[in-house]
């Protein structure tokens, strides 16, 4: 498969008569994005705002995190299986509007939603204060049930992206990045002596605001499933979750993987990248023996040396974790392990629900019970008293003055596990 | 200004006797005795030992709650601003003293607590965590080393300062973790160790597999007709409304909620668990905390009693540390009401 | 009562009752009400045996 990301690079934002981009800057049409998400009988209403790196603006709760794309050659534009037609993604060239992210906030679905400020101490602690934010607040009708709520915002949220990526059709590109990787036996003749590696990425598949979907299908209702990267880069898996808003692997990082980047990046050079692993997290025991029988079988019969290993969530899905890591590390392929840890906001308790001594390699992303103080916004996006409600929030979190103090897991993109943000954990 | 240190030794470190005198009760010096002499020139203007406490090793253990009382007193009439106790090196009882006044003077009193073990003393698991515990040889040859480490730490903690990595200042890590910011993002870092393993090179791991207790079981209940069995759950199930304010996540608290004369959790109750699809739970609790059927059972004899009030927490992310505390908390209680069993839910 | 007894034997519980899934330990939203009941009376009578029996090691009920 071969893909390109051209990305266009912007510089600012701003709204305007017709949606387009010149000069760096991209103008969205307010109205365009509203009658275009309207389309859904179950969408009541749509605010659009923008938030910019630096404004003293807070974004709670979010949803999800989108980036803006247009396919300019080849099949795929959109996320087939989901807003678009179903086709086979992983080719063709794709303009990418660089550091813009589409932002969905509204009434709230669950515990799980985030916050992103764009300033100050909360801005260090998430990816997404540094994107230009183009924050759709989506207000569905009433008395939908809360799998309908979640799913109407969910496609909307994708919808946003797609008609704010059209943008990007006639605009240059300042960097094209080229993703070309063959079969698995045409590479491993280029590079026979390079150690073949694989990337499993653990997806939560828990029900209601714990969903993933892999071309349209809800992650709960498959076996571990081979992936090509470029797919993946390319839209073939979006969040259906908001498992806890610090390590949920959002859209936009499902788009820009950084696991798969970074091991893409080595391909050739020091290793031979042959493939992604989706592996479901499961709410049965039957459920994780099988999926970690089979995703190690599916290790096992690519015959790699190692393997990186990412999980998304806390709690139950360590348990996954570990034994994916124990069946690999007793057939004799070597892991490496990309996880955050709930060691209490004194830091001082164990750092994972479960153990094994197979474990010897493993990359912390944070204690997601980390306690940040955020001062007071000059302006929200949404409602800054779901805090009290979100996971790492608590009643009386929010203070008078707008002022807030929380924990880390209500923090989009902090811990995340597959290792996009620069957070680490160091033993006193 | 010279800040003020107590300091703590045994009888043969304080030059009273050997194993003749293990069990004399303590006694304040007002000299600095043994190694306090060592640590205060260590400590040049910055600080000065303003007492030394004498105590028998076997009259600390066998009596505890004097040798406390006198430590306490002894902080409250000197008021230092860091109390030194040992080094203990390897020895048991010794330690097991320092870990004692570690205790009440770190945890109670809240003054910082500085000591001195060996690797292997029977004593450092409970001290490391509420003194910083510098690592010594296990004899009193390397007491000269272990003051100078002990000083230099001693300098940084009356001042305030952070100390350096475990490993580079030469004290036992205190199993705090803490949350920093690395120049690579965290794929990067795990590509790397990967790399290494695979070349078989050298790295290092940033999580250290935890190791859990095994808890001593319990008795099996005699006679279950007569027994008076509660219900706990984590599944964070709460009363409508959530009145106490329980958290979705990494809980803070507990609740307990009287469920006397009730069939069933229906109707009256929900989950604020972030951990879990709610939906279920929410039409009928009692498939996270199963009410009805402890109901039923009692109706039919099998069991005596449920107890009148349900106890409930949120598990996911909440910290191990917090667990351990409500489980004594809530344990506490159902002993205290003549519980004689509980069945725990978790999701 | 917990699903992923592996971690409920990790952190060292003795009497253990495996249980259908985490949203509904004690329970199965997918069967009738009828069958449902019967499933949690069952599940919930093996933990009262678990109480009245005595345990050395970890024990599965």
């Amino acid at each position: 498969m071969n893909l390109e990301l051209r990305k266009i690079e912007i510089k600012d934002v701003v709204f305007g008569e017709e949606t387009g981009v010149k000069d760096g800057v991209l103008t969205v049409c307010k109205q365009d994005i509203i009658d275009g998400l309207k389309e859904d009988v179950n969408v009541k209403s749509i605010k659009v705002d923008i938030a910019k790196p630096g404004e003293k603006t807070r974004i709670i709760p979010v949803k999800d995190v989108i980036q803006p794309r247009i396919k300019v050659e080849g099949k795929g534009n959109g996320f087939p299986g989901v807003t678009s037609e179903m086709v086979q993604l992983g080719s063709g060239k794709v303009n990418v509007l660089d550091g813009v992210a589409v932002v969905t906030i509204g009434d709230i679905v669950g515990f799980q939603e985030g916050v992103i400020d764009m300033w100050g101490e909360g801005a260090k602690w998430t990816p997404f204060s540094k994107t230009l934010n183009i924050v759709v607040d989506i207000e569905p009708v009433e008395g939908l049930d809360p799998h309908t709520h979640e799913a109407t915002v969910r496609v909307a949220g994708l919808r946003a992206a797609e008609l704010i990526g059209k943008a990007g059709k006639d605009a240059q590109a300042s960097a094209v990045e080229k993703y070309e990787m063959g079969d698995i036996f045409t590479e491993a003749s280029k590079y026979p002596d390079l150690p073949k590696v694989a990337y499993v990425e653990m997806l939560i598949s828990q029900g209601l605001l714990h969903d993933g979907y892999i071309y349209g299908v809800n992650s709960g209702k498959i076996l571990p499933t081979l992936i090509h990267p470029n797919e993946e880069l390319d839209g073939a898996v979006i969040s259906g979750n908001c498992v806890a808003a610090c390590d949920k692997i959002t859209t936009y990082q499902h788009q820009n993987n950084s696991a798969i980047l970074d091991l893409y990046n080595r391909h050739g050079k020091d290793i031979n990248f042959v493939g992604v692993i989706l592996t479901p997290e499961l709410t049965t025991l039957e459920g994780k023996f099988r999926t970690c029988d089979y995703t190690a079988k599916l290790c096992q019969t690519l015959g790699v040396d190692g393997v990186i290993v990412s999980e998304e969530g806390y709690g139950n899905p360590d348990s996954d974790l570990l034994m994916i890591c124990k069946r690999l590390e007793d057939s004799g392929i070597k892991t490496v392990l990309i996880t955050d840890e709930c060691s209490g906001w004194d830091g001082m308790s164990q750092p994972l629900a479960d153990t094994t001594p197979e474990a010897v390699a493993v990359v912390s992303t944070g204690n997601v019970s980390h306690v940040v103080e955020l001062e007071p916004a000059d302006r929200v996006i949404g409602s800054a008293e779901a805090i009290a409600t979100l996971a790492g929030g608590w009643e009386g979190c929010l203070q008078e003055d707008g002022s807030m103090v929380c924990e880390l897991n209500a923090v989009i993109g902090a811990t995340s596990e597959i290792g996009y943000h620069n957070l680490t954990v160091e033993l006193y | 200004m010279s800040y003020k240190v107590l300091y703590y030794v045994n009888q043969f470190f304080g030059q009273v006797g050997g194993e003749d005198k293990a069990g004399m009760a303590p006694v304040m010096k007002d000299e600095k005795v043994g190694p306090a002499m060592g640590f205060d020139q260590l400590m040049g203007e910055e600080a000065e030992v303003v007492g030394t406490i004498i105590c028998g090793d076997n009259y600390f253990n066998e009596n505890n709650e004097e040798a406390i009382k006198f430590i306490v007193d002894a902080v409250s009439e000197k008021k230092p601003d860091l109390v030194v106790a040992g080094p203990a090196f390897n020895a048991g009882r010794y330690g097991m003293a320092c870990a004692g006044v570690a205790k009440v003077v770190a945890d109670e009193l809240e003054i910082p607590v500085l000591t001195g073990m060996y690797k292997e003393n029977p004593a450092l698991d409970e001290s490391r965590a509420k003194a910083i515990v510098v690592e010594t040889t296990d004899s009193a040859a390397g007491m000269k080393n272990a003051l100078a480490t002990m000083s230099g730490l001693a300098k940084k903690i009356l001042k305030g300062e952070k100390l350096g990595y475990p490993e580079d200042e030469g004290y036992f890590a205190q199993g705090r973790r803490l949350t920093v910011f690395s120049d690579k993002r965290g794929s990067e870092r795990a590509v790397e160790m990967l790399l290494a393993r695979l070349k078989g090179e050298d790295f290092k791991s940033e999580l250290p597999m935890p190791v859990f207790d095994r808890v001593a079981p319990a008795a099996a209940v005699k006679d279950l007709s007569k027994a008076k069995i509660a219900l706990v759950t984590s599944g964070g199930i709460v009363p409508n409304g959530n009145p106490d304010r329980i958290q979705s996540a990494s809980a803070q608290k507990w609740g307990k909620y009287n469920i006397a004369g009730k069939d069933s959790l229906e109707g009256e109750f929900y989950t604020i668990h972030g951990g879990y699809d709610p939906v279920y739970a929410n039409e009928l609790p009692d498939r996270v905390a199963p009410l009805d059927m402890m109901r039923k059972f009692q109706k039919e004899g099998l069991i005596g009693e449920v107890y009148e009030y349900f106890y409930t927490t949120t598990g996911t992310g909440t910290s191990v540390g917090n667990s351990i505390k409500f489980g004594v908390e809530i344990g506490k209680e159902l002993k205290e009401a003549g519980v004689d069993a509980a069945i725990l839910t978790s999701t | 009562m917990s699903t992923i007894t592996t971690i409920s034997e990790s952190v060292g519980a003795n009497r253990i009752v495996p249980t259908i899934a985490i949203p509904y330990p004690v329970g199965n939203p997918n069967l009738s009400k009828v069958v449902e009941e019967d499933l949690r009376e069952k599940l919930v009578r093996r933990a009262i045996t678990a109480l009245g029996t005595e345990v050395e090691e970890t024990t599965y009920f």
